[in-house]
């Protein structure tokens, strides 16, 4: 059995609107926020680096779980836009955390690696204890303003969440994990290239991989979608959110929205979105809570947590 | 109803469009449809036409006109 039990996060404090982001790119700043539901977007500064941006997320979840670095039996840190090849940034936030002999794994697999990072983590609570798990991205050094369309979706942040063994304020009933390699090129972002994507081949896949990967893991429980009480989605896209919800007739309210004001974070924004939440929704679980995500690879699932009995 | 008046029903009820696109008319260069309808209309292709159209099917060139459209459900209606 596992838990989660708290999550945190961590925005750089420059905002990008779409005003300046149209006057870079040539856009129109109204369509922007018509065709992504984006108004503004987080940008790290000049020399902030992923693992400084995962290091702040991870201290604000430690803090707010009254645990110090050394009570994580094991690191999980998820990004699609760190720096270098290896090492990752799990190892360089390990050891600014003070741990030296904590195992710490990068899971480069972008938007959809903090839900798999969760998942992963629910299966090693057992052995490790408590799993911190951790999602960071610059995804502002890794787009290109001459896809314009692309470089309005994305921003800058990290989350971070606590996975344990012993307890938290929700179970983590199952989680389901899928990847189609088939779609390896729909998404990609090449050794010191720039984000590519096919955006109409991942919008159709992730409206229907969503819906079902979520339908079929409650199903799985006797449960439908109607049944739970809040919906965590990766913020890739406020029209997408809006058809998954539509595609499983649950209302919108439901799902849990930030991007107008980060815009895509990649795998940090299922995180982003859950600490929000969580902060604004202290209080006990009333109803079975999921987190979801899709993204490259195609990578894609869905995580059933809860409420304590 | 012929195939290509249930087509253009979907495409009707998706885009919210009233006028007829041509045969080969790029339904995304005409802006009919766009990355968000284009999974409607599947759905709405499936509805009107009792078919299942798998994942891997869902390729945008191949719904990308009328006639492309018509031809690939030719190979999925009995």
């Amino acid at each position: 059995m596992a838990f989660l039990r708290v999550f945190g996060c961590c925005l750089p404090p420059r905002v990008v609107d779409n005003a300046a982001l149209a006057a870079r790119t040539g856009q129109d700043a109204e369509a922007i926020e018509k065709n992504t539901g984006i108004r503004e977007r987080r940008y790290a500064a000049d020399g902030v680096s992923v693992a400084d941006l995962g290091l702040a997320a991870a201290q604000d979840c430690l803090s707010k779980a009254g645990m110090t670095a050394q009570d994580a039996g094991l690191i999980l840190f998820s990004s699609g836009s760190m720096e270098r090849s290896f090492p990752g940034p799990a190892s360089v936030l390990a050891a600014r955390l003070g741990l030296t002999t904590t195992p710490a794994i990068d899971l480069p697999i972008a938007s959809a690696g903090s839900l798999i990072g969760i998942a992963l983590a629910a299966d090693l609570a057992a052995r490790y204890g408590n799993v911190l798990v951790v999602a960071a991205e610059i995804m502002s050094r890794r787009i290109s303003d001459a896809s314009s369309d692309t470089a309005a979706l994305f921003g800058d942040g990290a989350g971070a969440c606590v996975v344990s063994r012993d307890s938290g304020f929700a179970r983590i009933v199952d989680s389901a994990i899928y990847t189609d390699g088939n779609y390896a090129e729909s998404l990609s972002l090449a050794h010191g290239g720039t984000l590519e994507m096919k955006g109409l081949e991942v919008i159709m896949q992730a409206s229907r991989k969503i819906p079902r990967a979520i339908a079929d893991l409650v199903a799985k429980h006797g449960m439908q979608p109607g049944n739970v009480g809040v919906f965590l989605m990766h913020q890739a896209n406020a029209n997408l959110i809006r058809k998954v919800a539509a595609a499983m007739k649950v209302p919108e309210e439901k799902f849990y929205c930030n991007i107008d004001r980060y815009g895509n974070t990649s795998s940090a924004s299922l995180l982003i979105a859950a600490a929000e939440w969580r902060d604004a929704n202290p209080a006990h679980l009333a109803a079975p809570l999921v987190l979801a995500a899709f993204g490259a690879g195609f990578n894609w699932g869905a995580v059933l947590a809860a409420p304590l009995r | 109803m012929s195939k290509q008046a249930g087509i253009l029903k979907v495409i009707h009820a998706v885009s919210g469009m009233k006028d007829d696109p041509a045969p080969d008319e790029s339904l995304f260069d005409s802006g009919t449809l766009d990355s968000f309808t284009l999974p409607d209309l599947v759905t709405g292709l499936e509805e009107q036409f009792g078919v299942t159209i798998p994942d891997s099917d869902l390729v945008p060139e191949r719904f990308d006109t009328i006639t492309k459209i018509e031809a690939y459900l030719d190979t999925k209606v009995v």
